[in-house]
């Protein structure tokens, strides 16, 4: 009998084409596999929020094994000495089991919670780099806006991830939480009533947000994201203007397998840092809190990062009181206008913000090329009000530990966030638009007169002038002809003729720098190495 | 007119059967004349019914009260005066307070202060503990007041039940890690770190500065003993089961470190990664 030859090198060919036969896939598989994504170093950071949200749904799986969302009312008798006898509820009794007794179960929780920092971290500053850069301007502007629901659906998810261990922080946010929805007029003790079941706390708000956090608030995240990395994929990425790149291409690496590649080692450093942080850092130690109960609160319980400016909000509102004499008098608590009015105002402003600038520039063009910050003093100006705004914000809501820590009075502290938020802001403002407009002059300047050498030049009558190195031909007076194009103007003379580096590598030089001639009489032996073809530089291909 | 003045003229005056004829002037310095007399004249007496002066010093100090009013005199008397009666706008009386206030106050440096300000600063105390049970000693006997008892202050005490009393009494102030936190205008919540055993009981007896009294009807000794070990042995001597503890100074902290390290670290990884072609 004759055996049949086995061919290895042809197996993966013939698997492929067995599975295009039955499921008639290359065609469109080969179109993605062939996408051009552009390369620039600020186009991760929104993979930073994809990749700690994946972070987040493993861990929080891992949670969701041992954790208990109960009320019911449990005497513990764990590990952790301190609260042993101590009667808690259930969900605050399992999730110390999950610090103390599960294996591994710290690192869990405390990846998952570092992640969630980190998730809504990376939201904000690609946020910021979107804002910065125009990447919002049409056709974009639906996926600004779904960007921005993401940070709220973020703040929902974290913050009914906050209160499930029941412990004594999260329901003191909780409580807090409650008073908000209370302050909202005519409906808010409605609101409140069936949301908690009754009056605070209940015996159900657990079991409610637990639904909400591993259900409801991801099924929502993960449909957002899907449309925002859909919408990323059919409108195409956004590129910076540079050799070769119009508003009508995209130049860049094609999805498999460089793109692939390097997405999938940006996952696994995510992934190492956020281990590592959940490993290093203590984050939340519920075991410090206690059961809640409502008569203990702790100096600086503070929510999460990303909830703070809500706190500092709350702290810098003065106490105004609205007394409307309706029947026996109806009031409108002060809280209702930091806490609900406010963050009203910052969603509808954020998600307009493309509408109302495109209006104002009376611009409604395709823009698929991004602009660098300077060349939008206007936009770049309301941004940095924007970030000052929030940052006298957050501060203020840890003003207590601020003021304990550093040594200064509280009182102090509220009035400079309250005189703060009205100063830092137009002086954010105004900072900024004269700093973009320094630096289209420079870039100007340079493009007109060329690069300072650093060679200072005596004339026969005694003057001194720098020499400048022209970047073209130029008329004569020393004056180029070079237009502004929207990127980089080399300023030094070693990054002439080249927009990226010279020498490559990030941590050290990956090819060998030429070597200088050691004087004019004696030029190097060895001819000079064959350079890669000057591109795009490879910090932005 | 007339018949009003003879009204006023007084009984004396009548007696004597003199006219209304004397000037206003006169009248005022007999006036301050009788009623000096009256001064003396009751003063006088109580100095002769009156126990004596010296009877304050009776029984006289022991020989260490002496001691500490010898170091009372040079380094406290200052601000609270001669006897520690307190001196107007500068230090309080110092009558009751007890040697609990004086251990707590001198053994933490807090006293003698540095200069008057919204609260005082714990130091390196000034005087050796034999010293502060000296001025201890004194105050105690010139006033009487709580006193922190001798011996082991955490006896059989139970850590859960002084980490529930702990969060109940002392974490809205000190903070759930015993770090302390901000109060008004300056003031504060000292940290727990450096306290000793004795320091904390005192301050439950005397209530320092801004804190309030936790006397013996309120927690009782038994319940101080579970509070100071939840302090000493959980609290302090815990090893931060999750790591680095960012100073214990809940989710503020964490904030910072997720953009310090967390953001900062990713960013620079995006640069590398995107650095390399």
């Amino acid at each position: 009998m004759k055996r049949r030859k086995f061919d290895v090198a042809a197996v993966p060919g013939k698997a492929a084409g067995g599975v295009d036969d039955r499921f008639q896939v290359a065609t469109p598989l080969r179109k993605l596999l062939n996408k051009v994504f552009p390369d620039h170093w600020s186009f991760l950071l929104g993979e930073i929020a994809l990749f700690s949200f994946v972070v987040l749904l493993l861990t929080g799986v891992f949670l969701t094994f041992f954790y208990e969302p109960a009320m019911t009312e449990v005497v513990y008798n764990g590990s952790y000495a301190p609260l042993r006898g101590t009667p808690m509820s259930a969900a605050y009794a399992s999730s110390l089991d999950i610090s103390f007794d599960v294996r591994g179960g710290l690192i869990m929780r405390q990846m998952h919670h570092w992640s969630a920092l980190l998730f809504m971290a990376a939201i904000v500053v690609h946020m910021m780099r979107v804002f910065f850069t125009g990447a919002f301007r049409k056709p974009r502007e639906t996926n600004w806006i779904i960007g921005s629901l993401l940070f709220w659906v973020g703040f929902l998810a974290g913050f009914s991830g906050y209160s499930l261990p029941d412990d004594g922080l999260s329901g003191t946010g909780l409580r807090i939480a409650s008073g908000i929805m209370l302050s909202i007029p005519v409906v808010g003790s409605w609101v409140t009533s069936s949301i908690f079941g009754g009056e605070f706390p209940g015996e159900i708000i657990i079991s409610r947000f637990f639904i909400a956090h591993v259900l409801l608030i991801p099924g929502l995240l993960v449909a957002l994201i899907s449309a925002h990395l859909g919408l990323v994929f059919k409108q195409k990425h956004t590129q910076w203007p540079g050799p070769g790149r119009t508003n009508d291409n995209v130049v860049g690496e094609r999805m498999f397998p460089r793109y692939a590649l390097k997405q999938g080692g940006f996952f696994m450093v995510v992934f190492g840092v956020i281990a590592l942080m959940g490993g290093l850092f203590q984050i939340n130690p519920i075991w410090y809190f206690g059961p809640y109960e409502a008569w203990v609160v702790s100096a600086a319980s503070q929510p999460d990062w990303y909830v703070m400016f809500l706190d500092g909000s709350t702290r810098l509102m003065p106490a105004w009181e609205i007394n409307i004499p309706i029947g026996n008098g109806y009031v409108i608590p002060p809280l209702f206008w930091p806490t609900v009015v406010l963050p009203g105002i910052l969603v509808g402003l954020s998600t307009l913000y493309p509408f109302v600038e495109a209006r104002q520039l009376k611009d409604y063009r395709h823009h698929n090329l991004l602009q660098r910050p300077r060349d939008v003093p206007a936009r770049t100006a309301v941004g940095a009000m924007a970030v000052a705004f929030y940052i006298v914000l957050t501060l203020s809501g840890a003003n207590d530990v601020i003021a304990d820590k550093f040594h200064i009075s509280l009182n102090a502290m509220t009035w400079a966030g309250r005189i703060g938020l009205l100063i830092v802001p137009p002086l954010a403002y105004y900072v900024t638009y004269r700093i973009c407009l320094g630096l289209q002059q420079h870039d100007r300047e340079v493009l007109a007169h060329g690069v300072e050498t650093g060679i200072i030049r005596r004339l026969p009558d005694g003057r001194f002038e720098e020499v400048h190195q022209p970047l073209s031909a130029g008329d004569g007076h020393g004056h180029g002809e070079l237009d502004y194009v929207g990127w980089v103007v080399p300023k030094k003379m070693n990054r002439l003729g080249a927009l990226g580096p010279a020498i490559r590598g990030f941590f050290y030089p990956i090819e060998k720098p030429v070597e200088a001639p050691v004087s004019p009489g004696h030029p190097p032996v060895e001819p000079r190495p064959e350079r890669e073809e000057i591109g795009s530089g490879d910090s932005r291909r | 007119m007339t018949s009003d003045n003879d009204r006023r003229r007084g009984l004396l005056a009548r007696l004597r059967g003199r006219p209304a004829a004397r000037s206003r002037g006169r009248r005022r310095l007999g006036a301050a004349f009788r009623l000096i007399a009256a001064l003396t004249l009751a003063g006088g007496a109580y100095t002769v019914f009156a126990p004596g002066v010296q009877a304050q010093e009776n029984p006289p100090l022991t020989g260490a009260a002496a001691e500490g009013r010898a170091l009372f005199d040079v380094s406290c008397v200052t601000c609270h005066g001669r006897n520690a009666q307190g001196v107007e706008g500068r230090g309080p009386s110092l009558i009751g307070v007890g040697s609990a206030s004086v251990e707590f106050q001198v053994s933490s440096g807090r006293m003698p202060m540095a200069r008057q300000e919204a609260q005082a600063m714990r130091k390196p105390p000034v005087f050796t503990d034999e010293q502060v049970r000296q001025l201890g000693q004194y105050i105690q006997e010139l006033g009487g007041g709580p006193q922190v008892p001798q011996g082991n202050l955490r006896e059989g005490a139970n850590l859960a039940t002084g980490g529930e009393l702990f969060r109940i009494n002392c974490s809205q102030c000190h903070a759930f890690g015993g770090g302390g936190g901000a109060l008004s205008s300056g003031k504060y919540a000292p940290s727990l770190a450096p306290a000793s055993d004795a320091q904390i009981y005192a301050a439950m007896l005397s209530g320092p500065q801004n804190m309030p009294v936790f006397g013996d009807n309120q927690i009782t000794p038994e319940q101080k003993a579970d509070i100071i070990a939840y302090i000493q042995e959980s609290l302090k001597a815990d090893q931060d089961q999750g790591g680095f503890n960012l100073g214990r100074y809940g989710p503020s902290t964490e904030g910072l470190a997720i953009f310090l390290v967390g953001i900062v670290a990713l960013v620079f990884a995006s640069l590398w990664i995107a650095g390399k072609s």
